[in-house]
């Protein structure tokens, strides 16, 4: 005998406090814990309500279905659009190639050309590649220092064959925000449709697509303390109505868009990580901006030759990217094992490649490497600040002792004048 | 890919870690690699009769590269000045299990081997 489902439509107690760890976690921007609170919403749906959303003919179907329908309003809530927008999807790759692909195949008739930033995650980098293989032609905007676009940039870069504009909300990386409202804007006049990569920055971040000019948007479950290998694609359906060629198919699911049975617990977890964001994103953007703000500092005052990457005061709350002059980023991870982070140094991605975004930023390539990712969020407390900063100032002093070129700076020698020796 | 025990090791306990005086005729430098690379090697050896009787090194790089130079040092000390020149970076691959992306750092370590000792001959044929 199936059970009634109980709607959570009452206000959620506050953000759980998680218990105490030898590890300290500071990669949110890889992905984030899902909340226990989103845990609880989604266990149902494995045991009881498993039914497939699409059965119409019983109430395992119908409660799904309820479950999912519910899930659309928190996100659409979230992001102030209609439910009949929303699109689930397996996560943010799925949904930015949706976007990207989707839109290029539906409207190549109409134009070849798109426009992107330089410092765009893979997920759209990479699918934009392919196109420019096969006969797009795509513009990377520049990024200053800062990684930050001119929107003006964009307005310049638009043609009469311009069909596609895709801007990645904040950087993973280095935490800068874009103006997506001027380009949004922008995009508008010309009426170009225009897409934003919002996979990080949900949790503390307002986005209003209609306000914005929005037309999709790309979101993950994983990396806003839901779980992972679910995600949304917001697809605008008026002024103007945007059209999608599907990815996947098999099916009539989600407007004839992605087919495919939809993942509910997952989907119901998106949905109550939405809520959450919703309701406490003010409160989190603050307390974690405090968290990072006092980091940055111990960091910056506690050693010489310190560099943050990323803009000042445009930048994520948690997010604190960072160079240890003169240190390398994976020796000095290793030198503060207990600190889970990451780094833009070639050293640490599997194709010896140093980090794009970060070349993209003209800064001198030594401070790829020597870059340490920190990402606070909303688990991380006072006492992970403390920790994390006296790992990591000890490490880098270290490996400071056991560097030639912090020898070299030490002596007066001038780094750039050398002739190094190698292949 | 965690690391393994021994690189952790090399790290946690640096052999021969520091510096020799650059000056003595006594020492030959090598230095290798280049900071936008993310790898940089300084290996000295001192030499008498023949004999490699100290070695110091300091490494900007991954831990593979801090154990690669550390172990390079410990084993090039008591070795003649031709049995050094003929340590292979394979052999510190293995010593150390580094996986294929890292081999590359027991490349470098070769090189600064081999860089020091040509530097400390070129040192004696010039007096």
């Amino acid at each position: 005998m199936l059970e009634s489902i109980s709607m959570t439509n009452e206000a959620s107690e506050e953000t759980p406090s998680l218990e105490a760890n030898s590890l300290v976690y500071m990669d949110n921007y890889s992905t984030t814990r899902t909340d226990p609170r989103v845990l609880d919403a989604m266990l149902p749906y494995f045991s009881m309500h498993y039914g497939n959303a699409h059965s119409r003919s019983h109430s395992y179907g119908w409660a799904a279905e309820k479950g999912v329908d519910t899930a659309r309003e928190q996100v659409a809530a979230l992001i102030n659009c209609k439910p009949s927008d929303v699109i689930f999807t397996s996560g943010g790759t799925e949904s930015c190639n949706l976007a990207v692909k989707g839109v290029s195949q539906m409207y190549a008739e109409k134009g070849r050309h798109i426009i992107t930033t330089a410092v765009e995650h893979r997920s759209v980098m990479d699918p934009l590649r392919a196109l420019e293989r096969g006969g797009f032609d795509i513009t990377y905007l520049p990024v200053d220092t800062t990684g930050t676009v001119d929107p003006q940039s964009l307005k310049d870069a638009i043609r009469e064959d311009t069909i596609f504009v895709s801007v990645i909300f904040a950087s993973n990386e280095i935490g800068t925000v874009q103006d997506v409202s001027a380009m949004g804007a922008i995009c508008k006049e010309a009426g170009v449709i225009f897409h934003v990569d919002a996979c990080v920055g949900l949790d503390t971040e307002t986005i209003d697509v209609d306000a914005m000019g929005i037309d999709l948007l790309s979101i993950s479950g994983h990396k806003m303390y839901g779980p992972m290998g679910v995600g949304a694609l917001f697809v605008r359906r008026r002024r103007p109505r945007v059209r999608l060629s599907p990815q996947l198919e098999g099916g009539s699911q989600e407007r004839g868009m992605r087919h495919g049975s939809l993942n509910v617990p997952g989907i119901v977890g998106l949905g109550k990580a939405a809520q959450l964001c919703l309701e406490q994103r003010t409160a989190d953007r603050e307390r974690i901006r405090s968290l990072r703000d006092r980091m940055e500092t111990a960091f910056t005052e506690g050693l010489e030759e310190v560099y943050v990457n990323g803009h000042p005061t445009s930048r994520l709350p948690g997010s604190l990217n960072v160079s240890f002059n003169y240190v390398e980023g994976e020796s000095l991870m290793m030198g503060m094992s207990s600190v889970a982070v990451s780094s833009g140094s070639a050293c640490t991605s599997s194709t010896l490649e140093p980090s794009h975004v970060m070349k993209a930023l003209g800064v001198d390539e030594e401070l790829v490497h020597t870059s340490i990712r920190f990402s606070l969020g909303r688990f991380s407390t006072d006492e992970e600040v403390d920790r994390a900063v006296e790992q990591c100032l000890q490490a880098a002093r270290k490996l400071r002792e056991m560097s030639p070129l912090w020898e070299m700076f030490k002596e007066g020698i001038d780094l750039a004048s050398i002739e190094w020796k190698h292949d | 890919m965690a690391y393994t025990d021994k690189v952790i090791d090399h790290f946690e306990n640096p052999r021969n870690m520091g510096s020799l005086d650059k000056e003595s005729t006594e020492v030959g430098t090598g230095i290798v690699g280049a900071p936008e690379c993310g790898d940089v090697m300084k290996l000295q050896i001192q030499v008498e009769e023949g004999r490699i009787v100290d070695a110091k090194f300091k490494t900007f790089g991954c831990g593979s590269a801090i154990a690669s130079s550390s172990l390079a040092t410990e084993w090039v000390k008591g070795m003649t000045l031709e049995e050094a020149d003929s340590l292979k970076n394979t052999d510190i691959v293995e010593e150390l299990s580094l996986p294929p992306v890292k081999i590359h750092c027991s490349v470098l370590a070769e090189e600064a081997i081999k860089s020091a000792i040509e530097d400390y001959q070129s040192k004696q044929s010039s007096d």
